[in-house]
């Protein structure tokens, strides 16, 4: 009997297997590096049989002549090996892979460490760095230890203005940033069937500030249903009794909102005890919290009221833009007093737009607030979308009211 | 390949962004991330890496896939890492770029003279032998090389 990345990997935890790869990505940043270890290892055609992509999200638009250059490098490269290519504006890679292009059962590898969000689809996904992802380019292969599992259980249905996001920030915390290390995490329970794929993606992203190796979902009838629209055919993924090395619950009807305090995704407490702390900017996007359903709640919350501190709003993906513009979404968003950037990771990591001041205080929907990360002196406090769009519209930890 | 140093003692749950900076990841120049290495957590470091076997606390190298941060250490001469884990992105990239990583749970005293034996899982601080959990043959061999690169280009 085993867990999904035995199955998978079609190996018992803690064996060293090397697998075929079915999809490997790269970022920009990532992407150049690879590109500079492909060279030195004097490689020349990519392999076949797996699907190469590189997304520019990390510094697109490119914010000096610099990173313009490298990446005008990585691009001739992309397009003449004939990559998938997405380029500035398209979006962030782990969302523009879950947009249908992860099927369950596959082994997805990209080198970014917020790959493991793409467990969401029952697929075995994973990061890894610049070198291994040019290895791959070059194999089609890696190797891989399998991991044993811990299976997160849960149970209810969300109460009050509780999200996924707040949840994730729940089991970040009770497991510690390296609760998970070497692990995957597998989420089961009955409360997952009620879970869209973007809670899920909310939930496998965060699995890797735990420090786990994959954030997984076993495909059900929600994920085939979400890749029927996306035209494929898929199966579901029946779970089989299995030994897992932990298995924490919790009761979603238990989970508050709540926010991760500088600089350690880890230390989480209740919105309610950091209430009335005074904010510079709030920043709604990311891998994490970016897609169509968060603008749409971001909308509701803020639609017909002024926002009281700068509010940075970037959509994951140009087809999250479009549909917020179709829809009217984003038509509020910025009559609420928000600004829109480019599709892609926005300021989460600091690198090109929205980057902190010194002693500037941030609430972030993104995934990590290691120090500086956003800007040398620059706090940053994590949390959901309807925290971040509630404490928009008063400049300060406001706790949201019950949708 | 070097095989001892003296310690540097690190606290545990050294991320990435600490290592190297976000705000130095747009350049291949590799002596500028070794020249930043650790600066937000001590400016004065980098300079006394040289020769040095970092211990640090458990969960060293956590946060995000940036390779550069397993370079700068590797640039600024550190010889290498000792800590009770590692985040599992950091440890891959670390072997990939030729900076021995050992796994086990020492007391650190700065300055004191730490040698290790990695094919036999050995190290030995102040004259008293640890044993630690070996790596993988593949690991190992990737190691050998110098690092992942060299171990391609040798098999092309
Ligand atoms: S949005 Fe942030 S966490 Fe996600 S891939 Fe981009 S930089 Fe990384």
């Amino acid at each position: 009997m085993s867990t999904l990345s035995e199955r998978i990997l079609n190996a018992p935890a803690g064996e060293y297997v090397d697998r075929k790869v079915d999809r490997a990505f790269a970022c920009d940043g990532t992407g150049m590096l690879a590109l500079e270890a492909w060279k030195n290892m004097g490689a020349g055609h990519l392999a076949d049989d797996t699907e190469f992509s590189i997304f520019f999200d990390h510094i697109a638009p490119a914010n000096n002549s610099t990173a313009a250059t490298l990446q005008h490098e990585l691009r001739g490269f992309a397009k003449s090996s004939f990559m998938n290519f997405s380029d500035v504006g398209g979006g962030i890679c782990h969302q523009l892979m879950g947009e249908g292009n992860v099927l369950p059962g596959e082994i997805v590898i990209g080198a970014d460490s917020h790959s493991v969000t793409l467990g969401a689809f029952g697929a075995f996904a994973t990061g890894v760095g610049a070198t291994d992802m040019a290895a791959i380019w070059l194999t089609g292969e890696t190797w891989l230890r399998v991991p044993e599992t811990i299976g997160i259980r849960l149970e209810g249905r969300f109460a009050g203005a509780a999200e996924a996001k707040d949840l994730a920030l729940a089991y970040v915390g009770e497991l510690g940033t390296d609760g998970a290390t070497y692990q995957a995490l597998e989420f089961i329970g009955d409360a997952v069937k009620d879970l869209s794929i973007d809670e899920r993606m909310v939930l496998s992203n965060l699995s890797v500030e735990a420090g786990a190796k994959a954030g997984m979902f076993y495909a059900d009838d929600v994920t085939v249903r979400y890749l029927r629209e996306r035209g494929h055919t898929a199966k579901p993924q029946i779970p089989e009794s299995c030994m897992y090395s932990r298995e924490p619950e919790f009761d979603l009807s238990d989970i508050i909102p709540l926010i991760a305090v500088p600089h350690r995704v880890d230390t989480v407490k209740p919105v309610d005890e950091l209430a009335g702390l005074p904010l510079d900017q709030v920043f709604i996007g990311t891998c994490t919290n970016g897609r169509y359903s968060d603008m749409a709640r971001l909308a509701r919350i803020v639609k017909g009221k002024k926002v009281a501190v700068r509010t940075i709003v970037v959509p994951a993906s140009a087809s999250v833009l479009l549909q917020a513009t179709r829809t009217g979404v984003l038509a509020d968003i910025i009559e609420a007093g928000c600004t829109v950037g480019t599709p892609g990771c926005g300021p989460c990591l600091g690198a090109h737009m929205g980057v902190l001041g010194e002693e500037e205080v941030c609430l972030s929907t993104a995934n990590r607030n290691f120090k500086n990360r956003m800007g040398v002196g620059g706090e940053i406090y994590l949390s959901s979308v309807a925290t971040a769009a509630a404490s928009a519209l008063t400049g300060e930890i406001t706790t949201p009211e019950v949708a | 390949m070097k095989t001892g140093g003296r310690a540097i003692c690190l606290p545990a749950d050294i991320d990435t962004d600490v290592v190297i900076a976000g705000r130095y990841l747009r350049t291949k120049d590799k002596s500028i991330w070794a020249a930043h290495v650790f600066e937000d957590l001590d400016p004065t470091l980098a300079n006394r890496l040289r020769g040095a076997v970092i211990v640090a606390g458990k969960n060293f190298g956590c946060g995000s896939s940036r390779e550069q941060a397993a370079v700068a250490i590797r640039e600024a001469g550190v010889v290498a890492v000792v800590a009770p884990s590692f985040a599992r992105i950091f440890f891959r990239n670390a072997i990939n770029v030729g900076l021995p990583l050992i796994e086990a749970d020492i007391a650190c005293d700065e300055g004191s003279q730490i040698t290790f034996n990695l094919a036999q899982g050995m190290v030995e601080v102040s004259g008293k032998r640890h044993a630690v959990k070996t790596l993988s043959p593949r690991m190992q061999e990737i190691l050998g090389a110098g690092g992942l690169v060299e171990y391609w280009r040798k098999r092309r």
